[in-house]
């Protein structure tokens, strides 16, 4: 008994000499074990905890991948690029478990993907980006934008066909953009094709660039979660109704309550990991991509290039974006534009934007002539004359190619803009009406439309249900503004619901 | 039109004029392969690897040694299997020069370690494609080889395994092609002249060959399946004790 009181006393002692000189105790009582978190999170909760495992199996894999990894697009004896031999031939058989730490990081990348993108539908369905947590929010935009950077950059590291030429047509998108694209995408591959150059530094950027930013911002997604308390699926704030001691009455704290409960997710969602990783770690061909298993080769293009299915979303916009969709595009920017400019009479700022903005897209999309199907103006009255600056035909307008790459990159943006989108009285879907309901079921099913076709080669039906589903999707933000005003709100308790 | 589809419209001209030979594009039609890993199988697949695949195409990612998994010792793959290596641990590399080969093909002999994974498609899977196409060779004098075949149209490859399976010539047929034009289509394979082998024993020999590449594409793969179970077991007593700590925990929250 005596040894065990002393183990402790000196145990107390060491943590008050760390407690003097670094805030030890108090990071763990203020993040942990005294942060009080609402007691009524429900499945959709367990997202963002799985999340940071997600995070942490990918970081502690990558840097045991990169021991043997070789960036280094040469052929090797065999005649095996350099770069596809040091996974296939070194990871794969000679590293002792180096296919279970490579399967679950390829794993691991679709995983961390399914895994955000039901964290984003939590915060969609109970308003958690709603005030005061639109940093919360935008900081998780920051993390999806850099995940999304990390997938890429990471595609091409094993140096496959679909590597080679999904990182071709990617860079190539950059050309799109007027006057310096041809400059700005030879500068992104540091040479005229994807090469050794290209691999190198997008082996710089997935192991060290964006790693970096990736830990700050989820660093400071958290304090600024802990700042002002998570939201709970009734969307009320639990910091309204405090005891005696300034706790929150519906708060328990994240230690040991959710600790406890992650676990038992984390076992779950573990299970499922598992299973895929010895019995299926191609995914079906979604995970890991057939076509990546022959070494990449400069001269063969692949009769169907297809992004790994977590792009495939927005992949499906870019290539909906045709010169024959541009006109019901601007119609639509036309009718929000029209929607604003009434909704906005003291504001002489945005009635300027709203007659601005379609004028410009007007411009850009179809130059001097009606809805592009004529030619310009400009050539019926002053054939002859061209309005050419830097290589832009002024008459013309700019290219459907590069709309659709701002397509592809606005429409990942838009969920940034949601805090500011929402005008719904209440937060969460429980308390909302039929109209916010039936646009986040049309929302998600044109996602998962888009998604679809993304994977599929180009087909005239494809093309057409792209387009509409482009279209219900950018509604679903754009005219959001009105439709949360208008929904008919269920009355919202005063602290939350809990059986 | 988006730079993708000006891309994928090349490309599919470039295989449509790829495919103008004799044999239009048609539906391809992939037999199943009788893929076995038991150890008898697997060493026969490999003797026919190692006689008639490795002249010219290397398994780079396959060492010697590994053969010691399919249950053959070092001393019988040394014996019966290394032609152009010394020690065991060595690669499955040819000694042939990627510069003569493309010479000689038209391409160098890809390396086929991981060739049965990369050859699945919406088709079917990777074996599934090697065996139809190993079988689908015919005789086609308007190729530099001699050989043509069905899955792979105008294939750089000879028929490697013709001495077993015989000559096989193919037969057309006149289809209309929906605008009224008649176009060639092929209608079969005709065995015209027979190899060492009957069709059923040739068949069985390749389904062998086709296991033995499935395998190499991951030596162990029943260890992974094996293994994966025992990690399944494990992590749902995890996920039991956890729920059931969960519960306890909880009791107190009201």
């Amino acid at each position: 008994m005596n040894c065990c009181k002393t183990v402790t006393d000196k145990a107390q002692q060491a943590l008050a000499w760390v407690d003097e000189r670094f805030p030890l105790s108090f990071l763990w009582k203020s993040h942990v074990s005294e942060y009080y978190a609402p007691k009524n999170f429900n499945f959709w909760y367990l997202f963002g905890s799985l999340a940071l495992l997600v995070l942490v199996i990918q970081i502690v894999t990558g840097i045991f991948l990169v021991m043997n990894y070789k960036p280094d697009a040469s052929l090797n004896l065999a005649g095996v690029p350099v770069a596809f031999a040091s996974v296939e031939s070194t990871i794969m058989r000679d590293v002792w478990g180096g296919k279970y730490i490579r399967y679950m990081h390829s794993t691991g990348a679709s995983a961390f993907f399914i895994v955000v993108y039901l964290h984003m539908f939590r915060g969609m369905l109970y308003g958690s980006y709603r005030k005061p947590r639109e940093l919360i929010w935008l900081f998780g935009m920051g993390i999806f934008l850099c995940l999304m950077g990390e997938a890429f950059f990471g595609y091409l590291l094993p140096w496959g066909q679909m590597s080679f030429w999904g990182a071709q047509v990617i860079v190539n998108l950059f050309s799109a953009v007027p006057v310096i694209g041809g400059q700005l995408s030879e500068f992104i591959r540091g040479d005229f094709v994807v090469s050794d150059a290209t691999l190198n530094r997008f082996f710089a950027f997935h192991v060290i660039a964006i790693p970096l930013v990736l830990l700050g911002l989820v660093t400071s997604h958290l304090i600024a979660l802990h700042e002002v308390g998570s939201n709970n699926p009734d969307g009320v704030e639990i910091k309204k109704h405090k005891d005696a001691n300034g706790i929150p009455l519906d708060g328990i704290p994240f230690y040991p309550y959710h600790v406890i409960k992650d676990v038992f997710g984390v076992s779950i969602f573990l299970i499922v990991f598992a299973a895929v990783i010895f019995f299926a770690p191609e995914g079906g061909g979604y995970f890991l991509e057939f076509n990546n298993f022959f070494p990449a080769d400069a001269l063969k293009t692949p009769p169907h290039i297809a992004p790994v299915w977590y792009f495939t979303p927005y992949y499906s916009m870019l290539r909906a974006t045709t010169s024959d969709f541009l006109p019901f595009l601007w119609a639509f920017i036309a009718l929000i534009s029209v929607l604003t400019w009434r909704g906005a009479a003291s504001c002489r700022f945005v009635r300027g934007l709203c007659v601005l903005v379609p004028l410009a897209a007007y411009w850009g999309f179809f130059g001097l002539s009606a809805f592009g199907l004529t030619v310009p103006l400009t050539a019926l009255l002053l054939p002859g004359v061209k309005f050419t600056v830097l290589g832009v035909d002024l008459a013309r307008g700019l290219d459907a190619k590069f709309w659709g790459v701002v397509m592809m990159g606005g429409s990942v943006m838009l969920f940034a803009l949601l805090p500011w989108l929402d005008r719904s009285p209440v937060k969460s879907i429980r308390y909302k009406g039929v109209l916010v309901k039936t646009a986040l079921v049309i929302f998600v099913v044109a996602f998962l439309i888009l998604g679809y076709f993304g994977t599929q080669p180009p087909s005239p039906v494809g093309n057409i249900l792209s387009q509409i589903c482009t279209i219900l999707y950018l509604s679903f933000f754009g005219l959001m503004p009105w439709y949360s005003r208008l929904d008919k709100t269920k009355p919202v308790p005063e602290r939350l619901t809990w059986k | 039109m988006s730079l993708l589809n000006k891309t994928l419209s090349v490309a599919l001209l470039m295989l449509a004029l790829v495919g103008q030979g004799v044999v239009q594009a048609q539906e391809i039609k992939l037999d199943k392969a009788p893929v076995k890993f038991d150890n008898a199988t697997l060493q026969q697949g490999a003797k026919l690897f190692v006689n008639y695949c490795l002249n010219c195409h290397s398994a780079s990612a396959l060492r010697y040694n590994t053969l010691t998994q399919i249950g053959l010792t070092e001393q019988q793959i040394m014996d019966n299997l290394m032609f152009t290596a010394d020690k065991s641990g060595e690669q499955m590399i040819v000694a042939l020069r990627r510069d003569d080969a493309r010479k000689w093909f038209g391409v160098a002999p890809p390396d086929l370690s991981v060739v049965a994974r990369a050859r699945a498609s919406e088709l079917g899977s990777g074996p599934d494609w090697l065996y139809t196409y190993l079988r689908s060779f015919y005789r086609d004098d308007s190729r530099p080889t001699g050989w043509n075949n069905v899955v792979f149209p105008n294939v750089g490859m000879p028929h490697a395994l013709w001495s077993l399976q015989g000559v096989q010539e193919a037969r057309f047929a006149e289809v209309d092609d929906g605008t009224g034009k008649k176009v060639q289509h092929l209608a079969g394979l005709e065995l015209t002249q027979p190899g060492q082998l009957s069709k059923q024993e040739y068949d069985e020999q390749v389904a062998s060959l086709v296991s033995f590449l499935t395998w190499m594409g991951e030596p162990g793969q029943e260890t992974r399946h094996a293994l994966g179970w025992v990690v399944l077991a494990v992590l749902s007593v995890l996920a039991i004790f956890s729920y059931l700590l969960k519960r306890a925990f909880w009791k107190d929250v009201h």
